[in-house]
């Protein structure tokens, strides 16, 4: 066989590293937690290299701050962490989503709750990367299942959070995190680089979240001229904190409405062997390749079962979700946790299609055969 | 022109036109007189609007950049200097000033706060101290004097004191300076100092609550409050001089600590240009 292009064996959170710095990541600031920490490892090796900025902050805390600092200052800023670090950095990310500051933060997810398994594997942090912080916001959350979908999926993150003003969480896992694989490192241009869009008007008529007719505003950097307000509190289109009714409702429907209309350019899944499929097998993460696994050991057996992955389960395309579904009657959603996405699976599903739940929550992966054996149960 | 017309020029343009006023502080609040000394020292160096970034975290001293015509960052409780952080590591060549509070800096941002003196880092912090939690209300804070009342000490403060000054000078800061809002024209040569100064500056600017603080210890109003801090101030240079008995129910002000000593920004540029070199090299 030969080998064309830039081929590497990689970690997934090394993996991570490289997609960060395919989009063009110019800062990152961290804080040492298992099983995250290669990816500031990395970051802090390849910053200074290529004139980003990297720091070691002295919390989880401080670090989503001088994330939020940097990105208005201009950067494509990021974070790496894992369960319990996501659990301190969770009121500054509300600051972000409120502020419409880019920034991706990368969750490689250990078991929990608490201290919990800082080694082993779990998915249990689904429900907190879609509503962790407090208040009403729209998530977006990407889950990546290889070493070369942490690459494309950490180069999507970025581009998410630039081209709509928001941050964007990849959830990992520890196995994914840990694991080597190969994967061949897209050429420059190969893949979509985006920029957050600045503004062309006047330092007197830029609004900093002005209501344009896509709701994302165009953004100034700090530094650029433009010397506006950025304010955590519920802000008018100056960023001036405001308590007037109509005010904070057109903030809030901005944030959602942002997002919401452009689900056909967020939302991303793969199926396997789908079309005549009467039982759908529904993972992401580490579980999906399990679950493609056991897909084609229940096709050996003629069983019409197919597979879908969805790249993007914050927010998850409900209508295209219910088209896939439309000939299955039952589906299977399989997790590494106590049911957390089956519960938005069952809120979008078909009506006449049932729900079943796979989980496991031992601190080990999901097996093909566990999920075979599931198909099989469900028949 | 009178002098005061000449001030209130010189404030006005460093005010957000559109910001609608009046601001969310009491009547007689020593803010407003740091907010003064601070403009009147950015005005003195001259410095290019643009250029400057006001980050402040949550509480009543905190609200101050909203009002400034700067790139301002109103952020989260305690955070300010994190945030900062990233701002001036982001774009070292501007000006970066965080405007903190007592609880905000040493209670819920302590950690931030320690840190950033031990980096070094090239921010000016301008914490105004007025020893209580003003804006929920009146709670004990990390500086309210012991035996002191709060609506969270209704029996009197029975915790021990930061120190700022000895927390800043312990944990690395370049530029450790006191004033009050009674020493206007000190406060503001003290700003002018910390924002010169490469490195961390903090700047404790004692303040008054007499709305909370002032009323729950009979400390009188605003004027009275105010005027408490100058038969309390000792300037340090005279304060050298005496000996410990004659300063015990004083309080230091001036320049208390300064140092030279390398500044983050400049390691990490030296850490760029040294691997640029090392790459060129090879």
């Amino acid at each position: 066989m030969t080998r064309k292009g830039n081929v590497k064996l990689l970690q997934g959170n090394e993996a991570c590293v490289e997609g960060a710095l395919y989009a063009g990541a110019q800062f990152f600031a961290g804080y040492p937690i298992t099983p995250s920490t290669e990816i500031a490892e990395g970051m802090s090796r390849e910053m200074p290299k290529r004139g980003g900025k990297f720091i070691q902050m002295e919390d989880e805390i401080g670090s989503i701050a001088a994330v939020i600092g940097a990105s208005n200052a201009g950067c494509k800023s990021m974070t790496a962490t894992s369960g319990p670090g996501f659990s301190l950095m969770q009121e500054n990310i509300g600051y972000a989503y409120m502020t419409e500051t880019p920034c991706v933060i990368i969750n490689v997810q250990r078991g929990g709750p608490s201290t919990g398994l800082p080694t082993k594997i779990a998915q249990s942090d689904v429900m907190q990367a879609r509503w962790g912080t407090h208040g009403d916001y729209t998530a977006i959350t990407l889950a990546p299942s290889s070493a070369r979908e942490c690459f494309s999926e950490t180069v999507r993150a970025f581009n998410i959070a630039e081209r709509f003003r928001t941050p964007v969480t990849v959830l990992g896992d520890e196995v994914l995190g840990h694991m080597r694989e190969i994967m061949t490192i897209p050429e420059p241009g190969e893949l979509d680089v985006f920029d957050r869009i600045k503004p062309d008007v006047p330092h007197e008529w830029y609004r900093h979240f002005e209501i344009t007719p896509s709701y994302v505003s165009p953004m100034a950097s700090f530094g650029d001229g433009y010397r506006y307000n950025v304010s955590g509190l519920t802000h008018d289109q100056d960023g001036f904190p405001t308590a007037v009714a109509s005010e904070i409702k057109e903030k809030l429907d901005k944030l959602r409405l942002k997002i919401e209309r452009y689900i056909d350019e967020i939302a991303s899944f793969r199926t396997e062997m789908m079309d005549d499929a009467h039982v759908a097998v529904i993972s992401y993460g580490t579980v999906a390749r399990a679950a493609y696994q056991a897909v084609r050991m229940a096709r050996d057996r003629r069983i019409k079962v197919g597979a879908i992955q969805p790249f993007t389960i914050w927010p998850l395309h409900e209508v295209k979700l219910r088209e896939m579904l439309a000939n299955c009657r039952k589906v299977i959603v399989a997790e590494l946790n106590m049911g957390q996405l089956v519960h938005e699976i069952r809120r979008v599903a078909p009506r006449n299609t049932e729900v079943f739940e796979l989980n496991r929550y031992d601190g080990e992966v999901m097996t093909p055969l566990q999920i075979l054996d599931k198909i099989r149960e469900v028949l | 022109m009178t002098s005061t017309t000449i001030q209130s020029d010189v404030t006005h343009h460093y005010l957000r036109p559109k910001k609608k006023f009046p601001n969310v502080w009491c009547a007689g609040c020593g803010n407003g007189i740091v907010m003064g000394a601070l403009i009147r020292a950015i005005d003195k160096l001259g410095w290019d609007k643009d250029n400057v970034a006001v980050v402040s975290g949550i509480g009543c001293s905190s609200r101050m950049p909203v009002y400034l015509d700067f790139n301002t960052l109103h952020t989260t409780h305690g955070r300010a200097l994190a945030f900062a952080t990233g701002v001036k590591i982001a774009k070292p060549h501007m000006k970066v000033i965080v405007i903190t509070g007592d609880g905000d800096a040493l209670a819920i941002g302590g950690n931030h706060f320690i840190h950033a003196c031990r980096r070094n880092i090239d921010i000016t912090a301008i914490l105004i101290d007025n020893k209580i939690y003003g804006m929920t209300g009146g709670q004990f804070a990390p500086t309210t004097p012991g035996g002191s009342y709060a609506t969270t000490a209704p029996y009197g403060n029975y915790e021990k004191q930061f120190d700022v000054v000895k927390l800043a000078i312990g944990a690395g800061a370049s530029y450790v300076a006191r004033g009050t809002v009674y020493h206007s024209s000190q406060l503001e040569k003290l700003i002018i100092g910390g924002l010169q100064k490469k490195g961390f500056a903090i700047v404790d600017a004692f303040s008054n609550c007499h709305t909370y603080y002032g009323r729950m210890n009979r400390e009188g109003d605003a004027v009275a409050m105010i005027k408490w801090f100058k038969t309390h101030a000792m300037p340090i240079e005279a304060a050298r001089k005496l000996p410990p008995e004659k300063l015990k129910d004083k309080f230091i002000t001036g320049l208390i600590h300064e140092t030279d000593a390398t500044e983050f920004c400049d390691e990490y540029q030296a850490l760029v240009d040294r691997l640029a070199g090392k790459e060129a090299g090879r």
